[in-house]
């Protein structure tokens, strides 16, 4: 009943022209803590919407979010966002990126030393101490990711929300990425909220894989868990029949229930 | 060293000498050699046949105060103006030495003489004018940064603030100096009354003068460059729960330094045009007064004497253009964007 992370009947409104316009009716979705969670649904279905508010950024026109028993009602670094496209500050190094945002949430809890050695802890989480004096236009597109990834756990977040974080990327790239994710994810066991279009992705991450509606109006379709045993093996997945059958489930929801009406 | 070194010329546009550099340090030779001339040697032809067109064409022209002068006359004219700087320099110098002597003198006689020395008090030559004018273009930009950043940063904030401030911009944007300046002057009369001013009354003029007119591009282009910042950056700070004056400090300035100097540069070269304008129309002291002086004087050399004024005026601009792009390099985060 009282999960860690409880997304409660939200729906949401935005104002348009032509009056508002519902994006999100009555959402409902229960996270444990420590889970991995994928959403997936189409383009426009409104999983960014979702992530919005579980982020603060947005307000839920009916329902709330709660998080540890208390209400979510704006940002801040307990939820942090890792967005689709990095969003590092360009004048500054990868360093002082991740160091803006350890100085800000715990600029007066920690001592400098602390400071300097969790920002470099966690660019050797990511695998970037090697670049982190240069500046985010001299490092490629999956280094800037693992930047913001880094930026985002150096908050230590109770929930970790990432928006397509690997979208941008190509499929090689992205596939080191997700395995680095792995890899981060045993060690620290946190809270993830992941949105993705990857269904291969939301196999391989996921505990629980949340399939949304088409919008307008959009709320979840199905929610499933995947119970593959972990580390997983992206090699050795690929003959799973397990794994094949969860793929299958995905792929089933968004071609064939909810196939888009609009191609 | 040398990449040092290339990295300051590129940065205060003097890139004519980068493949002097190079060359100096034995990079293919041959190529710096062409790059060198097509930096250097293509716009000093152009210079040259400017020089050549501008001696034909003022040959024909006769005018009340004789024929339009060419190249070789403005030449001279710099020299005669440069020895009646000098000239000048030494009367000063002179008027004082012979004050001091006097002094001296007396004060032997009777210690406890009261003795004063008197300011010099001769004509502006035209280095003179020149440092009027140039201190005067900085306080009124200066003023004119002051009060357009952190108003264009308000309201490229807030959407409210900016369509508040919108039309007021509108409309004061596209007026001319010359209709300030009656206003201007008649406001700094009435407000700025003190025995013992520190400023000219006319110098507060000019320079508010300036300020009025330049300060609009940096008001746009700060709003224009804080609203158009990518939301998601915003939204950083949003989840980092920076406050507004960190925010601000920390996100929004650096992320609209580009279009800050953009607008820096854009209202430093209206506030260098507006000053001449405004020196002229209201006899304040500065390269404008002595361009209207030369003009009211109407010897055989005032036009020639013009013209200098006018190549003086146009190659300060140009300096002090290329001044605010080399800030504008140096505090800009995206180094390699092409800025002109
Ligand atoms: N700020 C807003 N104002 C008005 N409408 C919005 C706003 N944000 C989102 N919408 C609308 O809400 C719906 C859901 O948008 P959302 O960005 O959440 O989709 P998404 O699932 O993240 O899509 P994608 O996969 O393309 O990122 C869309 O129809 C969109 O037009
Ligand atoms: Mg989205």
């Amino acid at each position: 009943m009282d999960k860690y992370l409880n997304i409660d009947h939200v729906s949401i409104d935005f104002p348009t022209p032509n009056g508002p316009f519902r994006a999100l009716e009555n959402v409902n979705l229960k996270i444990d803590k420590g889970e991995f969670v994928s959403i997936i649904g189409h383009s426009g279905c409104g999983k960014s919407t979702v992530m919005n508010i579980v982020g603060g950024l947005y307000q839920a026109t009916e329902g709330g979010v709660v998080l540890e028993g208390k209400e979510v009602n704006d940002p801040g670094p307990d939820r942090a966002i890792v967005f689709q496209n990095h969003s590092l500050f360009p004048w500054l190094s990868c360093y002082q990126n991740v160091e803006l945002a350890v100085k800000s949430v715990f600029g007066k809890t920690r001592s400098r030393n602390e400071i300097r050695d969790w920002v470099n802890h966690n660019l050797e989480l990511v695998h970037m101490s090697h670049a982190k004096h240069k500046m985010p236009a001299e490092i490629s597109g999956g280094m800037k990711q693992r930047i913001g990834i880094a930026r985002a756990l150096s908050m230590e977040p109770k929930v970790l929300l990432m928006d397509e974080p690997f979208g941008a990327l190509d499929a090689l790239t992205r596939a080191h990425l997700q395995d680095s994710l792995m890899d981060i994810q045993a060690e620290l066991n946190n809270t993830v909220i992941m949105i993705t279009h990857d269904v291969d992705e939301a196999v391989l991450l996921s505990d629980k894989i949340v399939m949304m509606t088409n919008g307008p109006a959009a709320s979840i379709g199905e929610v499933m868990d995947v119970n593959l045993p972990r580390p997983r093996k992206r090699l050795e997945l690929a003959d799973n029949p397990d794994y094949n059958h969860y793929r299958s489930e995905v792929i089933h929801f968004l071609h064939q229930r909810h196939a888009r009406k609009v191609a | 060293m040398k990449d040092k070194l290339i990295y300051f010329l590129e940065l205060t546009g003097l890139n004519w000498f980068v493949p002097l550099v190079k060359l100096s340090t034995g990079d293919s030779p041959k190529h710096q050699l062409q790059e060198f001339g097509k930096m250097v040697g293509v716009p000093l032809f152009a210079v040259v046949v400017f020089l050549m067109l501008w001696h034909m064409g003022a040959a024909k022209v006769i005018t009340s105060l004789g024929q339009v002068p060419g190249p070789t006359q403005v030449w001279e004219q710099v020299n005669v103006l440069v020895d009646e700087h000098n000239e000048a320099r030494e009367r000063e110098v002179a008027f004082y030495e012979r004050q001091e002597k006097r002094n001296a003198a007396k004060l032997e006689k009777n210690p406890d003489a009261e003795v004063t020395i008197r300011p010099y008090t001769g004509k502006e030559t035209f280095f003179d004018q020149i440092l009027t004018s140039l201190f005067t273009v900085f306080v009124g930009f200066f003023i004119a940064t002051l009060i357009a950043v952190p108003i264009g940063i308000i309201a490229g904030l807030s959407d409210t603030i900016y369509s508040a401030l919108n039309p007021l911009i509108q409309v004061f944007k596209p007026v001319s100096p010359l209709a300030w300046l009656p206003i201007v002057t008649m406001v700094v009369s009435a407000v700025y009354v003190s025995d013992n001013p520190m400023f000219e009354k006319s110098f507060i003029t000019s320079a508010l003068t300036v300020t009025l007119c330049s300060l609009w591009p940096t008001l746009i282009n700060t709003a224009v460059g804080v609203s158009s910042i990518d939301k998601d950056l915003i939204n950083v700070a949003r989840v980092l729960r920076l406050g507004y004056f960190t925010t601000v400090l920390k996100v929004v300035i650096p992320a609209s330094i580009p279009m800050i100097f953009t607008g820096l540069r854009i209202s430093l070269g209206i506030g260098w045009m507006v000053l001449i304008a405004a020196e002229m129309l209201a006899q304040n002291p500065g390269l404008g007064k002595f361009v209207w002086d030369e003009f009211q004087n109407g010897s055989s050399s005032s036009l020639s004497r013009i013209m200098v004024a006018v190549l003086t005026i146009g190659i300060i601009g140009f300096v002090l253009d290329r001044i605010t792009l080399s800030f504008q390099k140096f505090f800009s985060y995206d180094k390699n964007a092409v800025i002109r």
